[in-house]
């Protein structure tokens, strides 16, 4: 029986030994076409599936320290390029594939993993219109990220010496394959730390896999970092990447992110002409109005009429004057008619007339008072007479009282 | 502060808005005049004056430096697609 047991594996010795064949190399680094199933990603941050096709599957894992530089997330029945080693999972004594890098299989993948990262920064809203930052209009220093070879660079500096001449920092940046989203990454992060005022981020066109680092995530995110604005020109006319979604302005081409950039020096100038001859034509008018505003003035002050003014005034006065004179002569003859009139009253209530009559008055001397009764008088009173041309002093030697009437 | 080409292209605007409105005193007007020509001036010089440079961003173990760059011109047809 013993002799029998010889060669008798344990399972684990038996699959340790499969696995020492398995993984001998020849399954090392290979590449597989295939679909992806049973998809799960696991909350260790490793991903199980199965890749298929027709007639056979193929258990694959992807540890997490492999995953994080996936370009896009996996989804049921998208066909990849998977590159892994093969490797036996001890436990359960299956193979199965540890897979290092995903590449989307064909032009309908790629799109598949753009649309795919597209909606999901869309979702975080890295491409709203309120996170775009406004270029300055006249920029002096302008950040150019791009490759250090090719037509890009070229172009944008001569558009910009002919626009408008400004200081350019230039950083070389890899604009395509595998190191480039980092390359570009951190061209970004180091342009944000020099004085430039804007960048423009570049690259001629190419194929969807050549730009494919304008479509990283990463780069996504550093453009929406950026406190810089960024002018994305990526590629042709038609070409978008995510790059343009999340950049503060998509130029067409690099040429035309010259002219984004500057404004055109020979418009500004004759907007500086235009203005200066607007301004010595207002000014011009503002003077000639101010000297007709003047000559009106002097118009109005004009002596002529004031003298035709004065002389109305004087003969107002004049006109005054004379009747004042009138008025005058008028009251003098009505007061010396009522002077007369009241003299001829007088005269005639005047004692003098009752003298010039023949008559006399009497009066008690000294006191001067009229005597007019029998008893105003006594005996031996000394008396005054009045006459019509003199006065006689008298004595009362008798008086008698008698009835006239 | 040196004023930059920005500023003095809108004050220059406003000069000439304020001066459309005839409005203001002569002398105050032809002061703003003088200044506003003296203006256009400055700004003429400075886009007259304008240099392209261009320098290329270094990284270095101590930070940043930039230096003179050129472009490679006698290659140029040859990256042109």
């Amino acid at each position: 029986m013993s002799g029998d047991l010889k060669g008798i594996y344990t399972v684990h010795e038996f699959t340790l030994a499969v696995k020492g064949i398995l993984t001998g190399g020849q399954f090392n680094d290979v590449w597989i076409r295939g679909e992806i199933s049973n998809f799960k990603n696991h909350t260790s941050g490793h991903r199980y599936f199965t890749l298929k096709d027709k007639n056979s599957s193929l258990q694959c894992v992807m540890f997490k320290w492999h995953g994080q530089n996936l370009r896009f997330e996996l989804e049921h029945g998208m066909k990849v390029l998977i590159l892994g080693d093969l490797d036996v999972y001890e436990q359960r004594g299956q193979y199965q594939l540890k897979v290092r890098a995903i590449r989307p299989d064909g032009i309908g993948e790629l799109y598949k993993a753009f649309e795919q990262l597209k909606n999901k920064l869309a979702l975080e809203g890295l491409f709203s219109p309120e996170h775009k930052k406004a270029l300055p209009r006249f920029p002096k220093k302008i950040g150019i990220a791009t490759s250090e070879t090719g037509a890009v660079l070229h172009d944008i500096l001569t558009v910009l010496k002919r626009r408008y001449p400004v200081s350019v920092l230039f950083i070389p940046t890899m604009v395509q394959g595998e190191s480039a989203a980092g390359s570009i990454v951190h061209s970004i992060e180091l342009l944000n730390r020099t004085d430039v005022d804007l960048m423009i981020l570049g690259r001629g066109g190419g194929s969807l896999e050549d730009l494919w680092a304008f479509n990283e995530e990463i780069v996504a995110r550093a453009i929406f970092n950026s406190k810089l604005p960024i002018i994305s020109a990526v590629g042709h006319e038609t070409d978008f990447t995510i790059a343009d979604f999340v950049a503060d302005i998509r130029a067409p081409t690099p040429s035309a992110a010259a002219e984004i950039a500057v404004p055109d020096r020979q418009e500004l100038y004759n907007q500086v002409m235009r203005l200066r001859e607007l301004l010595i034509e207002r000014q011009r008018r503002n003077i000639h109005d101010s000297c007709l505003r003047i000559d009106e003035l002097g118009k109005s002050f004009d002596p002529h009429v004031y003298r035709e003014k004065l002389s109305d005034h004087m003969q107002y006065l004049d006109d005054m004057a004379q009747r004042q004179v009138l008025s005058m002569h008028r009251m003098l003859e009505t007061k010396t008619s009522h002077f007369g009139a009241c003299t001829g009253k007088l005269d005639a209530v005047s004692p003098l007339r009752t003298l010039s009559r023949g008559y006399s008055i009497a009066m008690k001397y000294p006191e001067k008072t009229i005597v007019r009764w029998i008893n105003d008088v006594e005996k031996n009173d000394e008396i005054q007479i009045l006459v019509n041309d003199g006065k006689i002093k008298c004595g009362v030697n008798d008086k008698e009282e008698c009835k006239w009437k | 502060m040196e004023m930059n080409f920005e500023d003095k292209l809108a004050e220059l605007e406003t000069i000439v808005e304020k001066l459309e409105k005839g409005q203001l005193p002569l002398d105050k007007s032809l002061e703003l005049f003088e200044h506003a020509i003296t203006l256009s001036r400055e700004c003429n010089i400075i886009l007259k004056s304008a240099r392209q440079k261009v320098e290329k961003l270094i990284e270095e173990d101590n930070g940043l430096k930039s230096e003179e760059f050129a472009l490679p011109n006698e290659n140029l047809e040859g990256y042109r697609s």
